[in-house]
């Protein structure tokens, strides 16, 4: 595990070079304030996610950072009290714009959650979902192909191949988990969130899940947010420190971690609070 | 601030938990005695539900057996066909009532005084004359022969045969004279009394003769009653409910409407059937005594029921799910029909089977709207005059004749069994329902 965080801390510059500096934001958080009825849980978020890189969102419970996630596909739009305010845009796209459809906006930007929340349903119907709703798939060949692909880039097909048409929710945490992964990639999202997906896995799955985020960086934007410093500094290429509501730092995971602006960020990193 | 902590005095002595002694003693017995209750509990619950069917299949149990004697019976010709056309109107409006007087005449040549042939023709069902009428009907050719009959016997001597008659009694405080006893007994002996199966019970609807009244218009009355309140109240309960737990923003409205429906679910009943007298009768003019009446006013009964079941077992739907499925682009209708209402399906047919055998078992909501009705046919659609199986509970046990006391019992049986098969009919859609999922 530590040889791992070596690993992406030196792996660090490099991974800006990966990016070409010209990159355009994939997605764009303008003066972002949440509210939940007269509480203010967001304010004035500046954030830019950068294409095919990972965002790591830190920050001790309460801070925001769950929250501001969840504006990226309107998963908040579900809670009746919850307000939005400022830009959000997804490829120049204002992703609050009336006219915009929030069920095309998650099939765009798809979600992974805390708990693994398999449907009870079959493996192959958990993954065939998404692509029957959605139409991307019309024969059974297609869906079985789409099936076996996202499947394999979880990294979970050369275990649960001869079972297929068992229920999902009989696999163990991290399989569901990467089975989650699996539906969400099936969809083709341009991004993927994910929030705390390894808070309920033990180390040998979180460490799975971390190597198949790195791999899917190449073909998806991810944002992650996660209690693990650790975690953060393994899988992110930047890493945004939110604190009482506010972005109190965004930059490069390297620099954040080695070398932080903020005093806040700095007693954060080092465990003085939080 | 924690210098203040640190520098406190610490407590004289550290005081750990006992594990022996006094108090474990009586956390054991407490627990001990718990269990007890419990225990008691079930045993005084089972214990009743045992008297309970005990005694009403005790009384009941006789009423599927009915009497029937052997008569010789001559189809006369000149009874029946004086002109000798064979036609069959002419068959249909001959009196065989009369043909069944004479033909106890003709088997018991002793009695020749008035009085005691009135005995003796009460010895048959006063319709054994239809049921003879309906063979010769059936078979034109009987008329002129003479065959040996089982004809079904009166319900007095009905009573005789499964011993509910006190011969010890005196004559007077006696359904069955002393005279009759005395035939009786001839017949008996000579093999000419039997108790068959009564299938007539379940073939036939009610009747003001014991020995004729069936089940079968009420079991008809009571399906078709239940037909009409399902189709209304599930699809309407569901669809309310589905909306109000996914739907509706939580304002006060919906918080208004959430009250009234737990307060609808513990109005009297008999208040819906003044509803359903007051609009579905006066005001639309719907046909009085009709299972389609019936059918709504208990639908408006059983509605608070299932929107009550059907929201909390929604409710119990995991949050996640409904998150995953958002979160793969699905819409919120979709949400609701891929997932959320087949995971609360066991849950809201398990409520609609408890509204259901409530609806199947009242009484006071149909009282209001004519379904007390004597009725004698067995209904044959959703308009015609019914009655339900409860009605007929209450009509039976309020009449006077001593046979009528175990059907009321066998008419208690069929509704038990009744309730018991629609209960086996939820617990077989749950486990269908559950294994897809």
């Amino acid at each position: 595990m530590s040889e791992k965080k070596k690993m992406a801390k030196s792996d660090a510059s490099p991974a800006s070079k990966e990016t070409p500096p010209s990159a355009t934001p994939k997605m764009k958080g303008d003066k972002v304030k949440v509210f939940y009825g007269e509480k203010q849980a967001l304010m004035d978020v500046d954030l830019d996610i950068k294409p095919n890189e990972v965002t790591a969102l830190i920050g001790p419970s309460g801070c925001g950072k769950s929250t501001f996630l969840r504006c990226l596909n309107r998963m908040n739009d579900v809670i009746d009290i919850c307000r939005v305010e400022g830009k959000i845009t997804l490829d120049d796209e204002d992703i609050y714009d009336s006219t915009l459809d929030p069920v095309q906006l998650r099939a765009r930007v798809g979600m992974v959650f805390q708990k693994p929340n398999p449907f009870p349903k079959s493996i192959y119907d958990n993954i065939a979902y998404g692509p029957r709703i959605h139409g991307t798939a019309q024969s059974k060949a297609d869906i079985d192909e789409i099936v076996e692909t996202s499947l394999t880039k979880a990294g979970l097909f050369g275990e649960v191949k001869d079972r297929l048409l068992e229920p999902g929710t009989g696999l163990s945490g991290g399989q569901q988990q990467r089975l989650c992964i699996a539906r969400a990639i099936a969809v083709n999202p341009e991004v993927i969130l994910m929030d705390e997906p390894c808070s309920a896995l033990d180390p040998i799955a979180t460490a799975k899940i971390e190597e198949l985020i790195d791999e899917l960086r190449e073909n998806y934007t991810i944002v992650i947010v996660t209690h693990s410093m650790q975690q953060a500094a393994r899988v992110s290429q930047r890493t945004a420190f939110f604190h009482l509501g506010e972005l109190v730092e965004v930059g490069d995971t390297e620099q954040i971690f080695t070398n932080p602006n903020d005093s806040r960020t700095q007693g954060y990193i080092t465990g003085r609070f939080g | 601030m924690t210098d203040a902590i640190m520098n406190s005095k610490p407590s004289t002595e550290i005081r750990r938990p006992t594990l022996t002694g006094e108090r474990l003693k009586k956390r054991y017995a407490a627990e001990r005695r718990f269990r007890l209750y419990g225990l008691g509990s079930i045993l005084t619950a089972g214990l009743i539900l045992v008297f309970l069917v005990g005694s009403i299949t005790g009384t009941g149990y006789t009423a599927f057996l009915q009497t029937y004697i052997k008569l010789n019976i001559s189809f006369d010709a000149e009874f029946l066909d004086p002109a000798g056309t064979g036609d069959v109107a002419q068959l249909a409006s001959a009196d065989y009532g009369g043909m069944v007087k004479k033909n106890l005449r003709d088997n018991f040549p002793e009695v020749t005084s008035r009085r005691d042939k009135r005995k003796l023709y009460n010895f048959v069902s006063p319709n054994a004359g239809f049921d003879l009428r309906t063979m010769v009907i059936d078979d034109p050719s009987l008329v002129g022969q003479s065959l040996d009959l089982w004809i079904k016997a009166s319900d007095d001597i009905d009573m005789l045969t499964k011993g509910y008659v006190d011969r010890t009694l005196e004559e007077s405080n006696r359904r069955v004279s002393d005279t009759e006893l005395v035939w009786y007994d001839k017949l008996d002996s000579n093999d000419h009394i039997e108790a068959r199966i009564n299938t007539d019970f379940f073939l036939k609807a009610d009747s003001r003769e014991p020995e004729e009244a069936g089940i079968l218009g009420a079991v008809t009355g009571s399906l078709l009653t239940l037909v009409i309140t399902l189709l209304l109240s599930f699809p309407i309960g569901v669809m309310a409910a589905i909306y109000l737990e996914e739907f509706a923003p939580k304002n006060k409205w919906t918080d208004l409407i959430e009250v009234n429906i737990n307060n609808l679910a513990a109005v009297p009943s008999i208040v819906f059937g003044l509803l359903g007298l007051a609009m579905f009768l006066n005001f639309f003019g719907f046909p009085r005594s009709a299972p389609l009446v019936g059918g709504m006013v208990l639908a408006l009964m059983t509605l608070p029921t299932i929107i009550i079941a059907a929201r909390s077992a929604l409710k119990a739907v995991p949050p996640s799910i409904r998150e995953a499925a958002l979160g793969l682009g699905a819409s919120p209708l979709q949400v609701v029909t891929h997932h959320v209402l087949p995971l609360a399906m066991p849950g809201i047919l398990t409520g609609t089977i408890i509204g259901m055998a409530q609806a199947l078992g009242e009484t006071a909501p149909l009282l209001m709207i004519g379904m007390i009705a004597f009725i004698v046919d067995v209904p044959g659609g959703f308009t015609d005059p019914a009655t339900v199986l409860p009605v007929q509970i209450y009509l039976w046990a309020d009449s006077p004749e001593r046979a009528f006391v175990e059907r009321t019992s066998a008419a208690i049986m069929v509704l038990l069994a009744f309730l018991i098969f629609m209960n086996i009919l939820a617990v077989m859609l749950r486990k269908k329902f559950e294994r897809r999922w």
